[in-house]
């Protein structure tokens, strides 16, 4: 899995190591990225270290940001996607989890986007069968902020909110602002009135190619639910994702488009593919031929 | 060493594809799913859902299909073909999207397979008619050129004949036959047969696996100190062009390119003969419940009949037709004139009846003959467990077509007969009265029930889209004589319709393919949208809400009240 990156696309980007929550002060943590083993470590005066596990003097850049640490092995631009919702004071930002999943981050962002597999996969919580149907909804690849965002999504959810036993369609909107983070909006139980949405999050970790850490998160406005509930809550979903993306032939994202066969309800997937192709990236897919 | 895909190994032995199972395989580093379905056949898929990728051998098998874990995608037994995408419950699928199959056979308890065959299936000479005994396979961690060289010590006898992929050892009367399948580069499973059967086959299952197990910690031990090969890279076959894109519905002429054997011919009920149709060498496109075929008769006509397949019946068709005296002879021509052993000429399956399967409740509503097309759905709808009613309108009992298929459905199907077109109505009326939201109705039948079906299912509040019809015929008179102007907005192109031609015909006039099939205005084949001007409908097929939106027209009888008609095509 140590497979050096020459990707400059990946290379130059922010990546998300861990979330605070689980950093120690004063301990130094080790993790790989792109391959390359890393030590992090945040002092008791608050500083942030990263550098290589085999070369002490090559330090990386650091930034924090939604209650993560991030670093990259290039260059990276100053500002990170921004994400607004983070900083109402009325939400709460909670880190659900780190997941190792071994596929590369394209499958895995690709399945984060994807409606068409909550009857199937998160059966009786995201969907349910026969409510089947992915209904027309719009993708945009804004090119002043160079990222996509799918709207008017709709799907059937058994459990529409924790106060009715019914089921109704949820709304979303999907967000990928990063090759390798994605963010979903979902409308927020008792507050569908205001238009509030949770926002739902998954940053990507590219340990290698073919191997991934997601580090998810959500910022709800949600004061019933405990942070425990909503951290297991996570948990169960991307473990039924888990065992799909582990199962995906070939575990790198192939954007050739006759790699396979999409359908209306990939048209976010399709956009993905086709932006990261036109990025040039290299690393974790099958480039088209 | 050397790969030879084009050699046939055995890949699974007959009891790894126990009821409902998917064996997972792998062939030359080629990943396989293998499964059995409920009438016996063996499948021997590529291990991905051509869809996302996922492995087809975690998916589930039903019997007659194979679901993808994923997303829910079905696929036919034998055609590999997929007959339903979950995700767009009202659309048929192309036809086309099917799973790479691999070509298999299944003999002497096991399941033979290739990855790019040169030939057909060969029997080893030493297996002619014989009942050999299944030995346990073994997996060793060496490639199959050094575990060939190795079995040869096997302690059984000499070794009287020798392959590229088996090995014959006799003993007395007795033979071992040992079939070297190549899993990867480094990896090999030995599959042994016992010729004759032992007499007591479990001491000889024992002993021979306590032999193999020997034989292979000793090949494993001698590689153990040589760095495994590279895995062989297996090379993904890009899917067809048409489906790498957005999909389009249905591209297809109405050609009836395929050649069927009648292998049976029967007579179903009065007036009724069935056919069963079926293919020579190449297997028969894959169908969904609701498909019909175009048959090219003997007299030169071309005519529709829906299949009645269940799911997973794939190694045939079976139409039936209504001998109708007073049409123009093309039933007259299939009752008397097509024989059983007769070659005829049909088309590949259409959908425009398609079957939701996203439905609370299904309801199927058949008069006479229509009873075709949701016979094919009532029992995909059985076979999923997905609630349904199905009720059939007939005038007396010798006019009920397909008992032996309705005697399966039993409880869930109601037969009326001999009613009155009034009686009919209320009958209607009252199977329709609670609509409940996302119920769906199907109805088939002749003119005038289909009209009072659909002035039923609207006065009980069934919305139009949950309302689906399929007309025998378009029995309505065909105003031909306006003259307009089309513009083909893709194609950049501004054509004439004069009177007494349709826009089918000048589109085929100018070089541009336009599927179809019955030409009349009652398929659907030929829809096409509408992208400006309004078009003067003179279909059977499209809903009132359809025809009222604009955005469709049935190209085979439709034309245009304003003087352009602009065309998405």
């Amino acid at each position: 899995m140590t497979q050096d990156c020459d990707d400059p696309v990946v290379l130059n980007q922010w990546h998300p190591l861990s979330s605070f929550n689980e950093i120690v002060v004063g301990q130094k943590h080790r993790t790989v990225l792109l391959g390359r083993s890393l030590f992090y470590q945040q002092t008791a005066k608050g500083e942030l270290f990263v550098w290589s596990c085999d070369n002490v003097s090559f330090v990386l850049p650091t930034k924090r940001a939604y209650g993560f640490l991030w670093t990259s092995l290039g260059i990276p631009p100053d500002e990170l996607f921004a994400v607004e919702e983070i900083d109402e004071p009325d939400r709460q930002n909670v880190a659900t989890g780190v997941f190792g999943v071994n596929v590369s981050f394209g499958r895995a962002i690709e399945n984060f986007l994807d409606m068409g597999h909550f009857p199937f996969v998160h059966t009786g919580i995201l969907g349910e069968e026969p409510h089947t149907e992915v209904k027309e909804y719009d993708v945009d690849v804004s090119e002043s902020r160079d990222e996509i965002m799918a709207t008017r999504c709709r799907f059937y959810q058994p459990q529409a909110s924790l106060a009715s036993a019914a089921g109704a369609d949820v709304d979303y909107i999907f967000r990928v602002p990063h090759t390798n983070c994605a963010l979903l909006y979902k409308s927020s139980p008792g507050y569908e009135a205001e238009g509030r949405m949770d926002v739902i999050y998954m940053f990507l970790q590219p340990m290698g190619p073919e191997w991934t850490r997601a580090h998810t998160g959500m910022c709800v406005i949600d004061v019933a639910n405990s942070y425990e509930s909503i951290r297991y809550f996570q948990q169960i979903i991307f473990g039924q994702d888990k065992s799909i993306l582990e199962n995906q032939f070939p575990k790198r994202l192939p954007l050739d488009s006759r790699a396979e066969t999409p359908i209306r309800a990939d048209k976010s997937a399709i956009a993905y593919r086709r932006w990261l192709a036109k990025k040039g990236l290299t690393y974790g897919v099958i480039p088209s031929i | 060493m050397k790969v030879d895909l084009s050699q046939w190994h055995p890949v699974a032995s007959s009891s790894d594809l126990p009821l409902r199972h998917v064996y997972q395989g792998q062939l030359w580093g080629h990943e396989l799913a293998i499964w059995r379905a409920d009438d016996g056949h063996v499948n021997v898929w590529e291990n991905r859902c051509l869809h996302r990728g996922v492995r087809l051998s975690i998916g589930l098998n039903e019997g007659s299909e194979l679901r993808c874990l994923y997303h829910g995608w079905r696929y036919a037994n034998r055609t590999a073909g997929c007959t339903y995408i979950p995700a767009h419950p009202a659309d048929a699928p192309a036809r086309t999207v099917c799973n790479n199959a691999y070509q298999c056979i299944e003999k002497y308890g096991l399941v033979w397979s290739v990855v790019a065959p040169e030939r057909s299936f060969e029997t080893p000479v030493t297996l002619t008619d014989t009942v050999p005994l299944t030995l346990r396979a073994i997996q060793i961690n060496a490639p199959s050129d050094l575990v060939q060289k190795f079995a040869t010590d096997y302690p059984y006898g000499m070794v009287t004949h020798k392959s590229d992929t088996s090995m014959t050892l006799q003993s007395g009367v007795s033979e071992l036959q040992l079939f070297f399948q190549p899993v990867d580069s480094g990896k090999t499973i030995i599959r042994g047969l016992l010729i004759p059967q032992p007499i007591d086959p479990i001491v000889a299952l024992r002993h021979h696996n306590a032999m193999m197990t020997a034989l292979r910690d000793k090949i494993e031990l001698a590689v153990s100190g040589l760095a495994p090969p590279r895995a062989i890279e297996v090379e993904f076959k890009p899917v067809a062009k048409d489906l790498a894109q957005m999909p389009n519905i249905n591209t297809a002429g109405p050609k009836v390119e395929l050649r069927a054997k009648v292998a049976r011919k029967w007579l179903t009920a009065q007036q009724v003969m069935a056919f069963r149709l079926e293919a020579f060498s190449e297997q028969f496109p894959t169908f969904q419940p609701g498909a019909h075929i175009d048959v090219s008769l003997p007299n030169g006509m071309l005519r529709q009949y829906s299949l009645t397949n269940g799911p997973g019946q794939t190694d045939h068709y079976t139409i039936g037709v209504k001998r109708d005296v007073a049409s123009r002879g093309g039933s007259i021509c299939l009752h008397d004139d097509v024989q059983e052993g007769d070659v005829i000429a049909i088309s590949a399956p259409h959908n425009n009846f398609p079957l939701r399967r996203d439905a609370v409740k299904t309801i199927l509503i058949s008069g006479g003959i229509g009873i075709t097309p949701l016979l094919s759905m009532a029992q995909a709808l059985k076979a999923q467990e997905l609630p349904f009613e199905l009720h059939i309108f007939v005038q007396t009992k010798a006019d009920l077509a397909f008992p032996e298929i309705l005697q399966d459905l039993d409880a869930l199907t109601k037969i009326y007969m001999g009613l009155s077109p009034r009686a009919t109505r209320n009958v209607i009326s009252g199977v329709l009265a609670n609509y409940v939201a996302a119920q769906h109705v199907y109805i088939c039948g002749p003119g005038v029930m289909l009209e009072a079906a659909r002035e039923a299912a609207k006065k009980c509040g069934w919305p139009d889209e949950a309302v689906h019809f399929e007309y025998f015929k378009n029995s309505k008179e065909i105003d031909d004589k306006t003259t307009f102007e089309i513009a083909l907005s893709r194609s950049a192109l501004t054509l004439q319709v004069p009177a007494g031609k349709t826009i089918l015909q000048i589109l085929r006039e100018n070089g541009i393919e336009v599927p179809s099939s019955c030409e009349q205005g009652a398929c659907g084949t030929c829809l096409m949208t509408v992208i400006g001007g309004e078009p003067d409908h003179q279909d059977v097929y499209l809903s009132t809400k359809e025809k009222a939106s604009n955005q469709k027209i049935i190209t085979c009888v439709s034309r245009s009240k304003s003087n352009q008609l602009v065309l998405d095509i």
